[in-house]
C-alpha cells in the first residue's frame, strides 16, 4: 500500500500531463472534430517519417536548452521567466560574432559561436540574479522585464547594426560558412545539426553538475534551505547569481541549433516561445534535470505534431499546441488537485490503526 | 463567578499531544497568568479558546453554558479577544484602520465613517488612559505602541475576556511597567486577562492566579499569593525528564569527566568582549554587552527561558560580519578575530554547530543523508578536490559515522526529513564532529530526542571535551546544563545575568535567575 | 507644434493608454490581495476577443455595449479558472499565471478559426459598433473609483490586508481566500475590458496575439506606481506617451537622414520599472504577502 502511493506520488506529474493533454484532445470535438483523428495527425505528423521526425528533434533541441535553464534556476530555488530573452541575447551574440569575424579558421569559429551564444545568454540571466541578490528585487519581474528589453536590443542590432537588406525579412546578415554547423543527412531535409548532440551532452553535464561538482552541491543546497545552507557556510547571493548566469547560458545555447544550425542568420522572432514552454518541459521534469531530455522530447513533438493540424483538419489548427502545453502546466502544477490522493491514504493509515 | 471554564481540553497534533485533559477556570475581573517552558502547551491552549483550533475533546465554559468555536469570529461575539504573539497589524496601514479592521461603521456609499470612529475610538482610548496617534502608521511607532494597538482592537470589539500571549517579549522595562498600568485598569473596569508568559516575576508582580503548564498538562493551578518564583520555577522545570546520566548532581565518574586541566595556557575557543546588537527600529537591545570566554576543554552551559538573547548570540558568533546580527562588541575564535570573517571562513578554522533548529539551519530534508553528510563539508580535501566532490569517501565516512553515532535507518539513501528527531540530530553530531573540530557550539542538543539518544549525545559532547575541543552549550534544559557544563551562565532579557562554577548551583537557583529573579 | 498636433497627440496618448490602465487597475486589485498576476496579458487577450465576438453578434443593437460585457464576462471567467487553480489548489502562481497566457494564446485563434474559420483575424467591426472614447472615460473613472475605494471602504481595507497580512485579515472574522478570488474575478473583468478596448476601440477587429505585450506593460505600470491606482494611471500615462512618441519616430528621417532607433524608447517601460524595483529611483515595495498562499485554519 505505502509503495503504491509512493509510486503515485512519483508518477503525478506524467498522470498529471497525461490528464492535461487529453483535457486539451478533448476540447477539439468542440471544433467537430474527432479527437482520435487528431491524436492520429500528432503522431503521425511528430513521427512518421525520417523529415517529420527530423523536425521533432529540431524543435526538442531548443527545448532542452531552455527546459534545463528552467530546471537549474529552479535547483536554486529561483524562477527563471526570462529564457525567452535569454535565448535571444546568445542568438544574437553568436550571429554577430559569425558576422564581423568572418576570418575565423573552420574548426575554431563554432566553438568561439558557442561561447558567444553561452556568453550572450549568462550576462542577461546574471542580472537579474544580481539584482535578487544585491538588491532583492525579485528575479520574476525583472526576467520578464528583460524579455522585452532584449527583444528591443535585438531589433536595434537587426535593424539598424547588421540589416540584412537583400530580403524583407527583419534579419541579420548571414554568418560566415566558417560557423555553420552541418545538417544530418538522415532526416530528410530536416535541419537536425550538431546542436542536437550538444544539447544531451549538456543535459548530461548538468546532470553531472549538480551530483558530482562542489558548486553544483552548493547550488542546489541553496535552492533546498537557504538558511542550512547559509549556516554551512555557502554564500547565497553568489549561487544565486550563478544560478542565473547558468540558466541564462543554458538559454542562451538554444541559439547553436537556430543560428548555427539552420537559419545562418539572426531572425528577429524566430523563437516559438521557445522560453515559456521550457517552463513546462521543466514543470513536468519535476523541476530537475534528468527529466528534462524525455519531457523536451514530448513537447518538441507535440510543436511539431500540431504544425499539421492546419491542413488535416478542417477546424484544428497548430495554436492546439499552446493549449496543451498550457493544460499540461496547470494540471502539474496545481499541487491540491492531489490533496484527495493524501486523504485517501491518510484514511486509510487511521483506519488500520482503529481496528 | 468565573469568566471562563476550560475544562480537559485535549490536543493532539499526530503523535504528539499537545494539551493532554487541560482544566483550569479564570475568575471574572482578574488577572490570570498561564506559565510554562516553550512547548508546554499554553499557546495550544490560548488557540483553543480563541477558536483557531477545534478541540479533540473536551469543553470550554462561558458564563455556566458550555461553548464551542467553529471560527475566531464566534470566540470574537461570544467576547474573547487576543493579542498574538506575532502582531496582526498592517505596518503600512494607518493605526485607526488597523483598529476597525472587520468592523468598520460605514456611512452613505459604503464609506467608512472616520470622523465618528475616530471619536469612539478618542473615547475609548482615554477611558482606558491609552493614547495613540490614530493616524501614525503601524511601521512608524514603536513595539509598545503597536500592543496598545491590539490591546484598544480588543477593547474596541467589546471584548470582556482578553488574551496576551508573551506580552512582555518584546518591550523594555519601561513600556512593561507601562502594560502592567494598563492592565490593571483594565482590570479595574471589570475586563477578565488572561497573560500568559514565561517570565516568572512578572507573574508575581501582576496575576491574582496562576496556572502552571509542564508537557501539555496542567502542573498547579495556585493563588499567586500562595506562591513565590521559587515554587513556580520549580513546578515549570522541576521533576521531568530523568536523564540516565543524573539530575541535579550528575556521578562524575559516570561521564569520564576529570577536572578541567588548567587550559588557561591555550588560546581560549571562543572569546567575546562587549557583544551588542540593537537592530535599527528596536528601543531594546538583543544582546547587551556580552563578555564570555571558552577555554579549550571545557564546556560553558548558556541557561536561561528561550527568546532571551540566545539565538541571537548563536547568530553573532557565525555572522559577525552582518550587521544585522552584530552591531557592537569583538568577537575572537581559538585566537584569531573573526570580525571580518564570513560563516564559511568561521567553520575552516575548526569550528562546529550544531543549530537549535535543525530543520531550518541543519538539514536538507529533501535530499538524502549523503547530501546532508556533505553539507558544510565541501573543503575538506577528503570529500572534495578540485571542486569534484569525492562520494566514496563522502559515504565511507558517513557510514563510519552512522555507526559511531547509531544513526537509523543505516541507509545512506534515505531523506533526511524521513528521520526521526533523535536521529536527525545524530546525523548532524556526526556531521559536526566529523572533522574533530577544536570548538563547537551546541544549541539545544536533545530537543525533541528520545531518551535513549539523549544520554548519548551527552556522553559524545563530553567526549569531544576530552579531546580538547571548547564547547559553548546553549540549552533550556535545565538538567543538560547542569550535567555537562563546566561553568554555567545565565541569559536573561540578552544580558548574562549571573555565573556559577560546577556544582556551585541547583536547577532551583537557576530557574530563579532564569526568570529574572534575585535569588 | 501646433494647437491641432498637440490635441492630436493628446487624444493618441490618452486614448492609447486606456487598455494597459485598465489592466494595470485590475493587477492593482488582484496584488493588492496578495495574488500575483501576469496572466493580466492572457485576460486581456481573451476580453479582446470575446468583445468583438458579442460587438459582431450585435450588429446594430447596441454592440459595442454587448462587447463590452462580453468581455468583462469572458474576461472574470478566465481569471476564476485562474482562481481556482491558484487558490483553491495553490499552484505556483507564476506557474499558472504562465500557462493563462499559453492558453489563452492557444484559445483565441482556436475560437477564432471555429466561428469564423480564420485564426490569423475576425471580421472588422464597422464604425457604428465600435467606441470611441467611452472605454477611455471608464478606465479613467475606475482609476479615481479605485483610489476612492481603497481608502474610503471596508472593502479597500480588507484588500489591503490581504495582501500584507492575511492572518490579522482572518481573526478578524473575514475569509481572505474568498475575497482573494473575487479580487483576482474583478481583475479579470477589467483586463477583459482592456482587451475590449483594443479590439473595438482602438481597432476594429480581433488579430492573433493582439495584446502584444501590454498585460506585461500594464504589470510594470502597476509596480512603477507602487502598487497604488492612480500613481499606476500616472505610470500608465508615462509609458503610453513613450509609446506615442515612439510610433510617431517610427522611420522619420532626422539628423542626416537616418531614422533614430525607436527601440530605445520602447526600452523605457521596462528599463524604468527594474530600477524603481531595485530602488534606485524610488522605491516601489510589494504587497508583503504577495504570491504566499493562505492557509485558512
Amino acid at each position: 500500500m505505502a509503495s503504491l502511493k509512493i509510486w503515485l506520488i512519483r508518477l503525478r506529474p506524467i498522470i498529471a500531463a497525461l490528464l492535461g493533454l487529453s483535457l486539451g484532445i478533448g476540447i477539439t470535438a468542440l471544433a467537430g472534430e474527432s479527437p482520435a483523428h487528431v491524436v492520429a495527425v500528432l503522431v503521425k505528423s511528430a513521427l512518421g517519417s525520417p523529415y517529420d521526425l527530423g523536425m521533432t528533434l529540431f524543435y526538442t533541441t531548443p527545448l532542452v536548452f531552455t527546459g534545463l535553464s528552467v530546471a537549474m534556476a529552479f535547483q536554486c530555488g529561483l524562477f527563471n521567466i526570462g529564457a525567452e530573452g535569454q535565448l535571444a541575447m546568445g542568438a544574437l551574440w553568436a550571429a554577430v560574432l559569425g558576422i564581423v569575424m568572418p576570418g575565423l579558421p573552420g574548426f575554431v569559429a563554432p566553438v568561439f559561436a558557442v561561447l558567444a551564444c553561452i556568453l550572450g545568454g549568462a550576462a542577461w540571466g546574471a542580472i537579474p540574479g544580481w539584482l535578487r541578490a544585491k538588491r532583492g528585487s525579485h528575479e520574476v519581474i525583472n526576467t520578464i522585464m528583460m524579455n522585452f528589453v532584449s527583444a528591443g536590443v535585438c531589433s536595434y542590432v537587426t535593424l539598424y547594426v547588421f540589416r540584412n537588406t537583400e530580403g524583407q525579412n527583419p534579419e541579420t546578415l548571414p554568418i560566415a560558412a566558417a560557423y555553420q554547423l552541418s545538417q544530418f543527412s538522415s532526416f530528410g531535409g530536416a535541419p537536425v545539426s550538431w546542436a542536437l548532440i550538444l544539447a544531451v551532452l549538456v543535459w548530461a553535464g548538468c546532470i553531472v553538475f549538480l551530483r558530482k561538482t562542489r558548486l553544483g552541491f552548493q547550488l542546489m543546497s541553496v535552492g533546498e534551505n537557504e538558511s542550512a545552507a547559509e549556516a554551512s557556510g555557502i554564500s547565497s547571493p553568489k549561487m544565486r547569481i550563478l544560478a542565473m548566469a547558468i540558466a541564462g547560458g543554458l538559454a542562451g545555447l538554444v541559439g547553436v541549433g537556430e543560428v548555427l544550425g539552420n537559419a545562418h542568420k539572426f531572425k528577429m522572432g524566430f523563437s516559438a516561445d521557445f522560453g515559456f514552454i521550457g517552463i513546462a518541459v521543466a514543470l513536468l521534469a519535476r523541476g530537475r534535470p534528468e527529466g528534462v531530455l524525455p519531457s523536451a522530447f514530448l513537447f518538441g513533438a507535440l510543436h511539431k505534431g500540431t504544425a499539421d493540424l492546419d491542413f488535416e483538419t478542417t477546424h484544428v489548427t497548430r495554436e492546439l499546441a499552446l493549449i496543451l502545453q498550457a493544460l499540461v502546466i496547470l494540471s502539474v502544477s496545481a499541487d491540491g488537485l492531489w490533496d484527495w490522493m493524501n486523504r485517501i491514504g491518510v484514511k486509510k493509515r487511521t483506519g488500520k490503526a482503529a481496528s | 463567578m468565573f469568566a471562563i471554564q476550560v475544562q480537559g481540553l485535549t490536543k493532539a497534533f499526530g503523535d504528539c499531544v499537545a494539551n493532554d485533559q487541560v482544566t483550569f477556570s479564570v475568575k471574572k475581573g482578574s488577572i490570570h497568568g498561564i506559565v510554562g517552558e516553550n512547548g508546554a502547551g499554553k499557546s495550544t491552549a490560548m488557540k483553543l479558546l480563541y477558536g483557531l483550533y477545534k478541540p479533540d475533546s473536551g469543553s470550554i465554559v462561558m458564563d455556566g453554558k458550555p461553548r464551542q468555536w467553529r471560527t475566531p469570529a464566534d470566540a470574537i461575539s461570544a467576547g474573547i479577544g487576543m493579542v498574538h504573539q506575532h502582531f496582526m497589524l498592517s505596518e503600512t496601514e494607518t493605526v485607526l484602520d488597523n483598529l476597525i479592521l472587520g468592523v468598520e461603521k460605514t456611512a452613505a456609499l459604503g464609506k467608512i465613517n472616520r470622523k465618528q470612529i475616530e471619536k469612539d475610538l478618542m473615547a475609548l482610548s482615554q477611558k482606558y488612559r491609552m493614547p495613540l496617534n490614530l493616524s501614525a502608521r503601524i511601521s512608524e511607532i514603536p513595539v509598545g505602541l503597536q500592543q496598545r494597538v491590539e490591546i484598544l482592537k480588543m477593547l474596541y470589539r467589546g471584548a470582556e475576556f482578553m488574551i496576551l500571549d508573551e506580552p512582555t517579549a518584546v518591550l523594555t522595562p519601561q513600556e512593561i511597567e507601562e502594560l502592567f498600568r494598563n492592565l490593571l485598569e483594565l482590570k479595574k473596569e471589570g475586563k477578565t486577562i488572561l497573560i500568559i508568559t514565561h517570565k516568572l516575576r512578572e507573574v508575581m508582580a501582576i496575576t491574582d492566579r496562576v496556572t502552571v503548564f509542564r508537557a501539555g498538562k496542567v502542573e498547579g493551578d495556585l493563588e499567586t499569593k500562595d506562591t513565590s518564583v521559587q515554587d513556580l520555577a520549580d513546578r515549570m522545570v522541576g521533576r521531568r525528564v530523568h536523564l540516565t546520566i543524573g539530575g541535579d548532581h550528575p556521578e562524575d565518574s559516570k561521564l569520564g569527566h576529570t577536572p578541567r586541566s588548567g587550559g588557561g595556557s591555550l588560546r581560549p575557543a571562543l572569546e567575546i568582549k562587549g557583544l551588542g546588537l540593537l537592530r535599527p527600529g528596536e528601543s531594546k537591545p538583543r544582546l547587551d554587552s556580552i563578555h564570555l570566554t571558552v577555554s579549550p576543554k571545557e564546556i560553558v552551559g548558556i541557561a536561561g527561558v528561550e527568546g532571551n538573547g540566545q539565538s541571537e548570540l548563536i547568530q553573532a558568533i557565525f555572522h559577525p560580519n552582518n550587521p544585522r546580527h552584530r552591531s557592537s562588541g569583538q568577537i575572537s575564535i581559538l585566537g584569531q578575530d573573526i570580525q571580518a570573517f564570513d560563516t564559511q571562513a568561521i567553520k575552516e578554522l575548526g569550528v562546529g554547530w550544531i543549530p537549535e533548529d535543525r530543520h531550518k539551519e541543519g538539514l536538507l530534508l529533501q535530499k538524502s543523508l549523503r547530501e546532508n553528510f556533505l553539507l558544510g563539508q565541501t573543503r575538506r580535501e577528503q570529500f572534495c578536490k578540485n571542486g569534484w566532490i569525492r562520494w566514496n569517501s563522502v559515504d565511507a565516512s558517513l557510514k563510519q559515522g552512522m555507526e559511531d553515532f547509531d544513526v537509523r535507518p543505516r541507509n545512506i539513501h534515505a531523506l533526511a526529513g524521513g528521520l526521526s528527531g533523535g536521529n536527525q540530530q545524530k546525523l548532524i553530531i556526526a556531521r559536526e564532529l566529523d572533522r574533530r573540530p577544536n570548538f563547537l557550539v551546541v544549541a539545544q542538543p536533545t530537543r525533541g530526542v528520545d531518551v535513549g539518544a539523549i544520554e548519548f549525545i551527552h556522553r559524545r559532547l563530553v567526549g569531544l571535551r576530552e579531546e580538547g575541543a571548547g564547547i559553548l552549550l546553549i540549552s533550556s534544559e535545565l538538567d543538560e546544563i547542569l550535567a555537562l557544563s563546566d561553568r554555567i551562565l545565565v541569559m536573561y532579557s540578552g544580558k548574562i545575568v549571573a555565573e556559577f562554577a560546577r556544582g556551585e548551583v541547583d536547577a532551583m537557583k537557576l530557574g530563579v535567575k532564569m526568570g529574572g529573579g534575585h535569588g | 507644434m501646433n494647437l491641432d498636433s498637440l490635441l492630436d497627440f493628446s487624444s493618441a496618448v490618452l486614448r492609447g493608454m486606456t487598455p494597459i490602465l485598465f489592466a494595470a487597475l485590475g493587477g492593482y486589485l488582484s496584488e493588492r490581495s496578495g495574488v500575483i498576476n501576469i496572466a493580466l496579458e492572457g485576460m486581456m487577450l481573451i476580453g479582446s476577443f470575446f468583445g468583438v465576438l458579442a460587438a459582431l453578434s450585435f450588429h446594430g443593437s447596441g454592440a459595442p455595449w454587448m462587447g463590452f460585457l462580453a468581455a468583462g464576462v469572458a474576461g472574470g471567467i478566465f481569471a476564476a479558472l485562474y482562481g481556482l487553480f491558484v487558490i483553491r489548489y495553490r499552484a505556483n502562481q507564476i506557474v499558472a499565471g504562465t500557462a493563462m497566457n499559453l492558453l489563452a494564446a492557444g484559445l483565441t485563434p482556436f475560437f477564432c478559426k471555429i466561428v469564423f474559420d480564420s485564426t490569423g483575424n475576425t471580421p472588422s467591426l464597422p464604425l457604428e459598433d465600435r467606441f470611441q472614447y467611452f472605454p477611455m472615460f471608464l478606465s479613467f473613472g475606475l482609476a479615481f473609483g479605485l483610489h476612492w475605494m481603497s481608502r474610503q471602504t471596508p472593502m479597500g481595507l480588507w484588500i489591503s490586508f490581504a495582501g500584507e497580512n492575511p492572518a490579522a485579515l482572518a481573526t478578524a472574522g473575514i475569509r481572505v481566500n474568498r475575497l482573494r478570488t473575487w479580487a483576482v474575478i474583478a481583475s479579470g473583468v477589467l483586463a477583459g475590458w482592456g482587451g475590449a478596448s483594443l479590439s473595438i476601440c482602438l481597432s476594429s477587429s480581433f488579430s492573433r496575439n493582439m495584446t502584444a505585450g501590454r498585460g506585461f506593460m500594464a504589470l510594470a505600470a502597476l509596480i512603477f506606481g507602487k502598487w497604488r491606482p492612480l500613481p499606476a494611471m500616472g505610470a500608465c500615462l508615462f509609458f503610453a506617451i513613450s509609446d506615442t512618441v515612439q510610433m510617431r519616430l517610427q522611420g522619420v528621417p532626422v539628423f542626416g537622414g537616418q531614422p533614430i532607433p525607436v527601440e530605445f524608447i520602447q526600452m523605457i517601460p521596462y528599463v524604468a520599472t527594474m530600477l524603481i524595483l531595485a530602488g534606485w529611483v524610488g522605491q516601489s515595495r510589494a504587497p508583503k504577502s504577495l504570491g504566499l498562499p493562505f492557509h485558512q485554519g
